[in-house]
Formats: structure tokens, C-alpha cells, sequence
């Protein structure tokens, strides 16, 4: 059984202008101890759907099932779901300056995060595994920058902060989320090296949402990617990488400046933008920006299927299946299905 | 040379005491930068928060004084110019700006916006600034018949385009683009890039482009600049720059970048830094990346390398101790 | 992603001309019942003080004008409201439904008189100081401080024993007393609006102060400021009537909520009518007024209650 199984999620916020559907049939598995990685560009409902599992998303209209452990979350009441976060289920937010209270040490927060779970430890001992969580994350001298507030950190060090707070409780599953996007370029690289390790020194399973296809390069057992609310193509990160079949996927590879071998030349951007998600176009919501669509695109949604890129390789596209990679072959292939 | 920055200085005072104030220390935000920019080139500008990047292209777009220094404008020296005499100079240099929400005023029409320049300088009027308007909104790929709208009924990445048609409008010889496409998802951020390109060759523009993310500089730019606690510590042509880096700073940056590539992801050897960067009120002695260098001796912490030599093909780099050109 | 990275009617086709700012906000304020009830009862208001002079020459009673025999009792007491005399009638035999519709339009002209001018000095003060800042600002700040912390009963007691009691003198008074609130956040948020991108774009292109500060930055105020100013005129009406009260404000025989007030307390165990109608019109004015900025401020920004530390939340939030 996976540790983390979602099963048709929907998730919309009704507003006053119109239903905004932010998830809209979304399905995927963790499994434990492993990394899936989330991408997807802003509105595509990466964040919306792990927030609304953990009942962070008040306001919405929830649909769906998310199986953890064999518990389903979208069934818990808010007491037992804030048992769970927390506890078995972590979450790394993008800004740890906002995720932290400015009034109290940093070395209090987590602290009083152990002692809300687990009441039965001592205040000596809440400290003693504190200090030794700041020192696992690699903040020099714990036993003193524990008494610090969050302003006193760099932003680095915040994120250090953030996450041994999320391994405090032991958790099974860790949701981060753009757990990089506020750093820079150095301090990016120490994160993730950092999430990496303690992620396979505790076995814990990842899920790490993000928009930037690098993060995802160097650290992800398998990648869904997002777009307007649904999955369009699962795969390992090899096969992402490398024999994409999905339109989009195969756009945003080529968008990245330096990555198809042009460089210095023009890149191949997406044309237009994201759809707004009150009015989503119909069948496939990529085909109004798709270079290869056809009649069936707009008509038909096009489900999740097996593709030949890998195994377990799987793409909402009604391109061949075999239509995979970046190569001269797969273009044929491509444009061959759109003229007949 | 279009553009010949000497030795720019920017400090901004730290100041302490309520009710009578006194000068405590100085942030050194930029600290003698120099260097040249050719007309139709593209310099890229890459650094960590807090290098300095940002100060200083706000220097050079004579939004804030300079501390010292001297910025030359083809061939007539700009530095700290009274309005009066920088105003015809800031026809000729442009700003874009990073941020495509907060960089257009919310509660102003896109087409009086983008009129803004014209208008300011009073270039034209009625019918014509209408006209003109429109063309420009279709040059940057928007319809020209939503110049009645509001900023906020655009996306990201066509608020963007705003940006640029702004500061086209006055047909301006240097654009300074502050981190123009940070703020864009990817598929919208490669749209603005060739965009700026294609207006480059178009209007022979000359870019000064500040990123911090190096494989988007190394695309637009001719020459890279990089930039480390106030200081330019390598500068030359992008390619070497990236292939074979000098200076230990460019060389851990360009390691820590993340690439869209498994294989070259598991392949490279990441030089992790250790520690953060250092204050720019008190910096380091000597070389100030000396504290977090790999390769740091004793003279590193004592006296500062120069950013020195004829610049040939190859660039230059202020160290000490160079890397080895690999070949 | 968070739920303003949702952008509603971001691209696509849609309407040329775009929904402003202005628009959003009628439609969303549209939607606010308590709002509309509250700015029905203020146009309501406005319009039966403007058409004061109609309504006395319909009833035939004017303002000062004395009823011996069917306005009084044979005690010499106020007569009750009754067919002749809807809000029945003060000491005197007048009508008091007349005076007090009367007295509106003293009171309102006061309220909007002096807070425009409030307004009006506020923001260009407020404007000056945040934007040019140091000593300008220091100055400009020192002002407001020594305005708001002025003893407002002892400094209207000096002014009136100088100049004496008119309505010219009570407008003066409350605008002293109100343009300095108005500065203050005039003033923060210029420091704030200063620092934004787009302002420094204006700069860049080489605009001067004067076009930066009332094309770029005013616009941005004028949400604050007008909500600012709607929540004031209550204030100022509230203040007029004290003054009036105290004797301080408008002299009768002019008719004026305050002075009606002053009148009436006399009476309040004979007459509850003569204490009672005036004191609700107050009540009831100054709280439409109140719960209108409330909902303009709702419907102008939704984002805007950092501004302002009470809040009336009307809408489910997110």
C-alpha cells in the first residue's frame, strides 16, 4: 500500500466571479520513503491540491479521496487532521519568515511543537532533542542560535529552522513546497542537499512541489506535472527529462534558456498564457497554446494513459504513445498525427 | 563606449539617535565597480541578494546619487546630474523592472502608462499618443485595443510586456533590465527573452541585464559581469565565463545553479559554500569571498585582489589564486 | 500556489474597455446589504435637508415659527407627536419634525464641510510630508502631533470667545481638528507608495515631484481618503452637536441637532418626544455614515484593515 494515495481530487473556491476550479481530477500515490515531485507553473493547483488535503484550503469545496496510510484525510474532522500535520505529515512552506512567529525564539517554536504532540515530554527534553534537530539541519553552535528569533537568522538558516521543525515529530511524509524559490542560487543548492539527506537518513517520503524544472533535475524519484488543475504527464525524472510526450512538458523543457543547445539563439517559448481558471478551456486545457493540436483536443479531455517513454510513464495527450522525446523521430510522429 | 562606469560607489548611511542623528556606519552597497558597456551589446549582471546589483543599476539609471565614481554617457560624464540636466539623458536610458505587479501603477490606464515617457517629455499629444501607443503594444505582442484597461486584467507575463513597451516608447539607446523575467514562470519568461532580443536587433539596443539566475543571463548576454558583496569579481565574455570559470566565487555559483538535466545533475560536482554572505556594513578584509573560499591563503585575508589586466577573451577575474583554465 | 496567483479574467477575450478599480468596487459594494441600506438612509437624509424648506411650506410650519394654541398644552407643555405635529412639538410650540429637518442641514453642511476641508489640507499636507520627508516631514509631523494632542473644548471655548459663536467658527474648529488624522495616514501611506516600483519607473523616465505625486501616488489615496473621510463626517456631525450643545456652536434660533438636544434636556421626563427624536436622527445618521465607510472600505480593498484597526467582517474570508 502506498503511504499517500489520491484519488480524484477536486477542489474549487467559489468567488464572486465565478467557480475558480483549481484542481480538477487529480490522482496520484507516494510511495514511502520515496520523492515525487509536483511541477507546475503558478495556477496550475500544485499547491492547491497537498494544501487541500491537509485541510489547509478553508473556504474550499473538497472532492475526492486522499488514502494516508490507509486513513482518508478529506474524512477527518480539523482535530484529528491537525493530529496528523504535524505529526506524520510535515510541510516546508516557501517563506519560513512568515511560517515562523517573529515574538518567539525559534528554538521555543519547535520546542512547543513537540511538547502539543507528545505531552509527555519534559521541557529539559523538548530542548535536548531541539538543540540536536538545529544541529542535524546544519546550524552552526545549536545550543545557542536556539535562543534566537527567526530575524536573527538568514534566510538560509530560517529554512534550516523550518525544516528541522518538520523532522521533530519523526514524520512519514514531508510536503515542501518551492522550499527553495526564496533563496539564492548557493544557498538553493545547501536546501536541497540538506532535504535530500535527511530525507534518506529517516526514510521519509518527499512530496516537493515546484515550478523550477532544475530543483526537480537532481532529486526526484518520479515527477507529476500540473497544468490548469490536472495532471498532463507522470514519468521517472530520467524519462521526464529525456522522452517527454506530453506537449507542454516537452514546452517547458525547451522555454529553459541553455537547455536544448541553443544557446545564445531563440528559444521555443509557449505561445500565450495560462488559462484563467473561472473559464477553462474545454477537452484538453492546453490545446488553445498546444502546436500539435487537433479536432478531438478540444472536445474530448484526453485521459492519463500509458505511454512508451518508460515504465510507468503516463500522459493526458491524445498524440500516439509513442510520440515520446525530444528527437527528430517523435516530431514526425507529432506532426504526422496532426495533418491526418 | 556607450556607457563607461569608473569606480561607482554607493554607501548609504546607517543612522542612530531619535531626535538628533548621527552617521553610526555605512552600508557599502556597491563598493568601485567599473566597466564599460559597447553600443548594441548586452552585459549581464549575475549575483546573490545583496551583491549590490540592484543599487547599482539604480545608480546608473540616476534614481539614487552615487557615493563616487564617475558614470560616462557617450562620452558626457552623467554622475549626479541636477534633474534639469539629466533629463535629456533619460531618454536615451530606460528602466525595466523586475517586478510586472508592482512596477505598474494599479489604478492608471495600461495606455496612459505606457504613454507615460512620451508624455513626460512631452513628445507628442491626442490622436498621435494614441497611435503610438498602439503600436507599441502590438510591437511587444499585446492587443493594442486593450490600452483602456487596467493593469490588473493582465497576466504576469503580458504586464511584462507593458514594462517594455514603456520604456521603448522614447526609442532609447540603453535599457537597464532589472531582473526583467525573475518574477515569470518559464514558459512566459522564455516569451519576454526572445522578445527583448528581437527588439535589440530591431532598435539597436544596448542592455544592461541584471539576474540572478545564470543560465537566463547566459543566454542574452555578451559579457557577464558577477557581482559579490559590492564588488565585480570576474567579468568577460559569457561563454568563458561559464566554461571556465576564474574567479572561486563564479565557480561555486555556477556549480550551485540548478540545471534541467538529470544526468549533468548527478554528473556535477557542487562546490557547496559554507556559512552565508557576510555583512555589507562590515565586510571581510582583503578579498571579501576570502571567509567561504576553498582556495583562500593568507594574503586573501590581507590584501585585496585587483580586477586588473588588459580584458581579452578570456575575462578577468579579482583573485588571488585563479582557477586553472581547465582545457 | 495560493489563491492570488489565480488570476480571474486575466487573459482571453472579455470587454476592451476592462473593469477599473472604481467598477470592482460598485459591484462588490453592491452586493453589501448593510452598506446599501446605510448610503439609502444617508441619500434619504440629504434629501429631506435639502428639501427642508418644501416640506415646512407643505405643513405650513416654519422653522421658528410659534403654534400658541395647538403646540402647546394648557399646562405650557410640548405637545405629543400627533396628525399636525409628527415629532410633536418643543417649549416654544415649533414643530419639531420641521427642526429637526432644519437642524440636518446644519449638521450636514457642517459634517461635510468641514471634513472637505479636512480632507482637502489632509491630503495635501499628508502628501508633502511623506513624499519629500525629512525635515519637511519632521515639521509637517511635529504639526500634526501638537493638533491631535490640542485640548479641542478649550481651544473651541478660546476661539468662540473671540470670534463668537457662528457656523462659520464651528466649521473652522472641527476642519483644525480633522485634517490632522487625514495627514497621518495620508502620510503613511505616501511613505509606503513611495517605495513602489511603479513610482520609481515615473522617476526613471524623469517625471517631477508635482506629476509623481498627483498622478502616480493620488490616485492610490484616494481609497483610503475616502473612506477616511466618510468615516469622519460622523465624527464631525457628533462634534458640531457638543459644540451646539455646549453653546459653543450654532446660536439658536437656528435649529441645530446640538442645540435641539440642548433644548430638549430639560424636558426629557415630560416630553420624551422633544429629547428623543432629535438624539435618533443623530444616532441613526452618524451610524449609516459609519457603517457606509465600513462598507466602502470593504468593497474598495478588501486587503485594506492593516490600515484600520476595527473591522466589520461582512463577507465569508478566505
Amino acid at each position: 500500500m502506498s503511504l499517500l494515495e489520491v484519488t480524484d481530487l477536486h477542489v474549487s473556491f467559489p468567488t464572486s466571479d465565478g467557480v475558480v476550479q483549481a484542481v480538477r481530477g487529480l490522482s496520484f500515490r507516494v510511495e514511502r520513503g520515496r520523492t515525487l515531485a509536483i511541477v507546475g507553473e503558478s495556477g496550475s493547483g500544485k499547491t492547491v491540491s497537498t494544501q487541500a488535503i491537509l485541510g489547509l484550503t478553508p473556504g474550499a469545496d473538497i472532492s475526492g479521496t486522499a488514502l494516508f496510510d490507509g486513513v482518508n484525510l478529506l474524512d477527518l474532522d480539523g482535530e484529528r487532521l491537525r493530529r496528523i500535520r504535524g505529526a506524520e505529515i510535515s510541510v516546508v512552506f516557501q517563506d519560513p519568515l512568515t511560517s515562523l512567529h517573529p515574538l518567539y525564539t525559534v528554538g521555543r517554536q519547535i520546542e512547543e511543537l513537540i511538547r502539543v504532540h507528545l505531552p509527555d515530554t519534559s521541557r529539559a527534553e523538548a530542548r535536548r532533542r531541539t538543540v540536536e534537530l538545529l544541529g542535524l539541519v546544519g546550524i552552526p553552535r545549536p545550543e545557542r542560535r536556539v535562543d534566537d528569533y527567526p530575524h536573527q537568522f538568514s534566510g538560509g538558516m530560517r529554512q534550516r529552522a523550518m525544516i528541522a521543525m518538520s523532522l521533530a515529530l519523526n514524520p512519514k511524509l514531508i510536503v515542501a513546497d518551492e522550499p527553495t524559490t526564496a533563496l539564492d542560487a548557493t544557498v538553493q543548492a545547501q536546501i536541497l542537499e540538506l532535504i535530500a539527506r535527511v530525507q534518506a537518513e529517516f526514510g521519509i517520503a518527499l512530496v516537493l512541489i515546484t515550478h523550477d524544472l532544475g530543483v526537480v533535475a537532481g532529486m526526484a524519484d518520479e515527477v507529476l506535472v500540473m497544468y490548469a488543475g490536472l495532471a498532463v504527464e507522470r514519468a521517472d525524472r530520467r524519462t521526464l527529462y529525456y522522452r517527454p510526450h506530453h506537449p507542454y512538458t516537452k514546452g517547458l523543457l525547451e522555454s529553459i534558456p541553455g537547455s536544448s543547445g541553443d544557446r545564445g539563439g531563440r528559444l521555443r517559448p509557449i505561445p500565450g498564457s495560462p488559462p484563467s481558471l473561472i473559464a477553462i478551456p474545454s477537452g484538453c486545457a492546453f490545446h488553445p497554446r498546444c502546436p500539435y493540436a487537433m479536432p478531438v483536443c478540444p472536445a474530448e479531455r484526453p485521459p492519463l494513459a500509458a505511454v512508451t517513454g518508460g515504465a510507468n510513464h503516463a500522459s493526458a495527450c491524445w498524440l500516439p504513445h509513442d510520440a515520446v522525446g525530444l528527437g527528430a523521430e517523435a516530431e514526425a510522429l507529432r506532426l504526422k498525427a496532426k495533418e491526418s | 563606449m556607450l556607457l563607461e562606469v569608473s569606480n561607482v560607489v554607493k554607501h548609504y548611511p546607517i543612522t542612530a539617535g531619535a531626535l538628533f542623528k548621527h552617521v553610526v556606519g555605512q552600508v557599502r552597497a556597491v563598493d568601485g565597480v567599473s566597466f564599460d558597456l559597447a553600443a548594441g551589446e548586452t552585459l549581464g549582471l549575475v549575483g546573490e541578494t545583496g551583491c549590490g546589483k540592484s543599487t547599482l543599476a539604480r545608480c546608473l539609471a540616476g534614481l539614487h546619487p552615487v557615493t563616487s565614481g564617475s558614470v560616462r554617457f557617450d562620452g558626457t560624464d552623467i554622475t549626479n546630474l541636477p534633474r534639469r540636466r539629466m533629463r535629456p539623458y533619460r531618454r536615451d536610458i530606460q528602466v525595466i523592472f523586475q517586478d510586472p505587479y508592482g512596477s505598474l501603477n494599479p489604478r492608471r490606464r495600461v495606455g496612459s502608462i505606457i504613454a507615460d515617457p512620451l508624455v513626460i517629455h512631452r513628445v507628442m499629444s491626442g490622436e498621435q499618443l494614441r497611435r503610438t501607443v498602439q503600436e507599441l503594444m502590438e510591437r511587444v505582442g499585446l492587443n493594442p485595443e486593450h490600452y483602456n484597461r487596467f493593469p490588473a486584467e493582465f497576466s504576469g507575463g503580458q504586464r511584462q510586456r507593458i514594462g517594455v513597451a514603456r520604456a521603448l516608447a522614447l526609442r532609447p539607446r540603453l535599457i537597464i533590465c532589472d531582473e526583467p523575467v525573475s518574477a515569470l514562470d518559464v514558459s512566459i519568461q522564455a516569451q519576454i527573452l526572445n522578445l527583448l532580443k528581437d527588439l535589440q536587433v530591431e532598435y539597436g539596443l544596448t542592455y544592461l541585464f541584471i539576474a540572478h539566475d545564470l543560465s537566463v543571463v547566459r543566454h542574452i548576454s555578451d559579457r557577464i559581469a558577477v557581482m559579490y558583496l559590492g564588488k565585480i569579481v570576474e567579468l568577460g565574455a559569457a561563454d568563458p565565463v561559464y566554461d571556465r570559470p576564474r574567479h572561486p566565487y563564479t565557480n561555486a555559483l555556477l556549480s550551485a545553479t540548478a540545471v534541467a538535466d538529470p544526468d549533468e545533475a548527478q554528473r556535477r560536482r557542487r562546490v557547496v559554500l559554507t556559512g552565508d554572505v557576510p555583512s555589507p556594513i562590515d565586510p571581510p578584509s582583503g578579498c571579501r569571498f576570502h571567509p567561504r573560499c576553498p582556495r583562500a591563503q593568507d594574503i586573501c585575508s590581507t590584501e585585496e585582489p585587483l580586477l586588473e589586466g588588459t580584458e581579452g577573451t578570456e575575462g578577468t577575474a579579482a583573485c588571488h589564486f585563479p582557477m586553472e583554465v581547465v582545457v | 500556489m495560493t489563491l492570488t496567483e489565480i488570476r480571474p479574467g486575466a487573459v482571453g477575450g472579455g470587454p476592451v474597455a476592462g473593469r477599473g478599480p472604481w467598477q470592482l468596487a460598485w459591484r462588490r459594494i453592491r452586493t453589501d446589504k448593510v452598506a446599501m441600506v446605510s448610503g439609502a438612509v444617508v441619500v434619504l437624509l440629504c434629501a429631506l435637508a435639502l428639501a427642508a424648506p418644501l416640506i415646512a411650506a407643505w405643513t405650513g410650519h416654519g422653522p421658528d415659527e410659534q403654534f400658541r394654541d395647538t403646540g402647546i398644552t394648557a399646562q405650557g407643555l410640548p405637545v405629543p407627536p400627533n396628525g399636525e405635529f409628527w415629532f410633536g412639538t418643543d417649549r416654544l410650540g415649533r414643530d419639531l419634525f420641521v427642526r429637526v429637518l432644519y437642524g440636518a442641514r446644519v449638521s450636514l453642511l457642517v459634517g461635510v464641510v468641514a471634513t472637505g476641508m479636512a480632507a482637502l489640507v489632509g491630503v495635501v499636507v499628508g502628501l508633502l510630508a511623506g513624499y519629500y520627508g525629512g525635515a519637511v516631514d519632521t515639521l509637517l509631523s511635529r504639526l500634526m502631533d501638537v493638533v491631535l494632542s490640542f485640548p479641542y473644548l478649550i481651544f473651541a471655548i478660546a476661539v468662540v470667545s473671540i470670534a463668537g459663536p457662528s457656523l462659520t467658527a464651528t466649521i473652522g474648529v472641527i476642519a483644525f481638528y480633522s485634517w490632522a488624522a487625514i495627514a497621518r495616514v495620508v502620510r503613511g501611506q505616501t511613505l509606503a507608495l513611495k517605495e513602489r516600483e511603479y513610482v520609481e519607473a515615473a522617476r526613471s523616465m524623469g517625471a517631477g515631484d508635482l506629476r509623481i505625486m498627483f498622478v502616480d501616488i493620488l490616485p492610490n489615496l484616494l481609497a483610503p481618503v475616502i473612506v477616511l473621510t466618510t468615516l469622519l463626517v460622523p465624527a464631525a456631525i457628533v462634534f458640531e452637536s457638543t459644540l451646539s450643545y455646549l453653546g459653543l456652536g450654532i446660536v439658536p434660533p437656528t435649529p441645530s441637532w446640538g442645540n435641539l438636544l440642548s433644548e430638549a434636556q430639560g424636558f426629557y421626563r415630560v416630553a420624551y418626544w422633544y429629547l428623543g427624536f432629535p438624539a435618533a436622527t443623530l444616532l441613526i445618521t452618524t451610524l449609516a455614515f459609519n457603517l457606509l465607510g465600513d462598507g466602502i472600505r470593504d468593497a474598495i480593498d478588501p486587503r485594506m484593515e492593516r490600515l484600520f484597526s476595527r473591522r466589520r467582517r461582512t463577507r465569508k474570508g478566505a
